[in-house]
């Protein structure tokens, strides 16, 4: 039997959970016997080139791409893990939820004190290339649907170690109370 | 809320009007399980088909924890009059929905605590204040120490079921030794019916009504009070919502209230009676 297949993406995230996925130590080699990879930042392959069994999120939609991205696994992974609270609740990128959009982007590029003075033409990004800044940060499962959640910043690695060999296995999965924390 | 309210009914509310709450000397009575009177007439009652024993007119919520029972609560404070406001104690007495905080308890009283449709609705309770408030529990001070955070790890709350709200919220720093974050107000009103002054004034007080109801400061009194007063505020505030200033993030990780120990843990291990 093949083996299963992950895909992982980091979207408005730190890849602090994707650290926290290495985290996991020797287990690695256990994992990799356990699972093949495909699109994923770990190998590096940019595109789906297959189906995948799961799929972990790391991060919520702050823009156009984030989005695209999110769909794309979607159609791609037939289990899809919210990994961490950026992609639970936004996370720290979503403290910016209650200012304007305007407002965030003039301070990052006019009045902020690292920048001012130093962007005279008071050039905003404007490039067409650039996704769309969204509104909001927005949680994935309120742009997609999401199957499981694992809780954290980042999910210690053990959370995560026991989730994948959940799916993989089909056991009931083991929720310690230490290892399912929100920070 | 309104799935809440459907969901509990409005027995519960009946409970908190009785005149009994208002007559100070009754609410003194069963305000504080520290009281040892061997005079006072016992009671017995079930919770979860457990019998139980205490003394008669002590709430609910005390009378359960002197036999080794956790009722969760976050409005609740021992020794302070109930207010009912946050509903997490909900319980069922003889079938019916109550607040167990604002509840005498009484003789023959069939209490159901720990089934799975007052669990279910308890997470919901929780899950509704993480969404109504800006809970960003990763950069809080008092992730940890957080009651409303150690609830959510207790009912295992993984995601919320409701769409998060990210209401505009303000903070105010005015005052010299303490600040309130009102993102994570949840408006339990504990500080202000449990600090005040020596002459009774109160430090905190909530301004405006509904949604739009905070709470507020009294500058003057606050500027006044001690570093034992402020920290008293601060530990007494379920959430990270009242803070000393300078004081954030003393305790490493591992070694917070909640980091390995569940709340109500303590008292369903220590069982006295």
């Amino acid at each position: 039997m093949s083996k299963p297949i992950v895909a992982t993406t980091s979207l408005a995230g730190c890849f602090g959970c994707h650290m926290s996925l290495l985290d996991i130590d020797e287990r690695i080699l256990e994992l990799i016997e356990l699972v093949d990879f495909n699109k994923s930042p770990v190998d590096d392959i940019k595109e789906f080139t297959q189906m995948c069994d799961i799929g972990l999120i790391e991060g919520g939609c702050c823009n156009s791409e984030n989005v695209h991205v999110l769909k794309e696994f979607r159609k791609n992974c037939r289990i899809l893990v919210s990994l961490g609270e950026c992609a639970i609740m936004g996370g720290l990128p979503a403290l910016r939820n209650n200012i304007p959009v305007r407002e965030c982007i003039e301070e990052a590029y006019l009045n902020g004190p690292t920048v001012s003075g130093s962007n005279p033409d008071k050039i905003l990004p404007n490039d067409q290339e650039l996704p769309i800044i969204l509104d909001k940060v927005y949680p994935c499962h309120e742009i997609v649907k999401i199957d499981y959640y694992l809780p954290g910043c980042p999910p210690q690695a053990d959370l995560i170690w026991n989730a994948l060999v959940a799916l993989v296995t089909g056991d009931e999965m083991k929720l310690p109370y230490e290892v399912v924390k929100f920070d | 809320m309104g799935v809440i309210r459907k969901l509990f009914g409005d027995q519960g509310r009946k409970t908190e009007k009785t005149p009994l709450q208002d007559d100070p000397e009754r609410t003194a009575s069963h305000s504080s399980t520290n009281i040892v009177n061997t005079m006072s007439e016992k009671v017995k009652f079930t919770i979860d088909g457990k019998a139980c024993v205490a003394d008669k007119g002590m709430n609910l919520v005390d009378a359960a924890k002197i036999n080794g029972i956790y009722i969760p609560t976050l409005c609740h404070l021992e020794g302070v009059k109930p207010a009912g406001s946050c509903r997490i104690c909900n319980v069922r007495i003889n079938g019916r929905p109550m607040t167990a905080c604002t509840t005498e308890v009484a003789e023959g009283m069939v209490i159901e605590n720990n089934i799975p449709e007052i669990q279910e609705m308890r997470k919901i309770i929780i899950e509704t204040l993480f969404v109504s408030g800006n809970h960003f529990c990763p950069a809080c001070e008092k992730s940890g120490n957080c009651e409303l955070q150690a609830l959510a790890y207790r009912y295992q709350m993984m995601v919320p079921r409701f769409p998060y709200e990210f209401e505009e919220k303000q903070v105010d720093a005015t005052s010299p030794k303490l600040y309130i974050d009102r993102n994570r107000c949840i408006l339990c009103k504990r500080c202000v019916r449990s600090i005040k002054k020596a002459d009774g004034k109160s430090i905190f007080a909530i301004k405006g009504r509904g949604h739009k109801a905070i709470i507020i400061i009294d500058h003057k009194l606050a500027e006044a009070m001690t570093d034992e007063e402020a920290q008293r505020a601060m530990d007494i505030c379920p959430v990270g919502s009242i803070l000393r200033k300078e004081r954030g993030y003393i305790t490493p990780i591992g070694k917070r209230k909640y980091d390995t120990t569940p709340i109500g843990s303590d008292i369903e291990q220590n069982v006295t009676k």
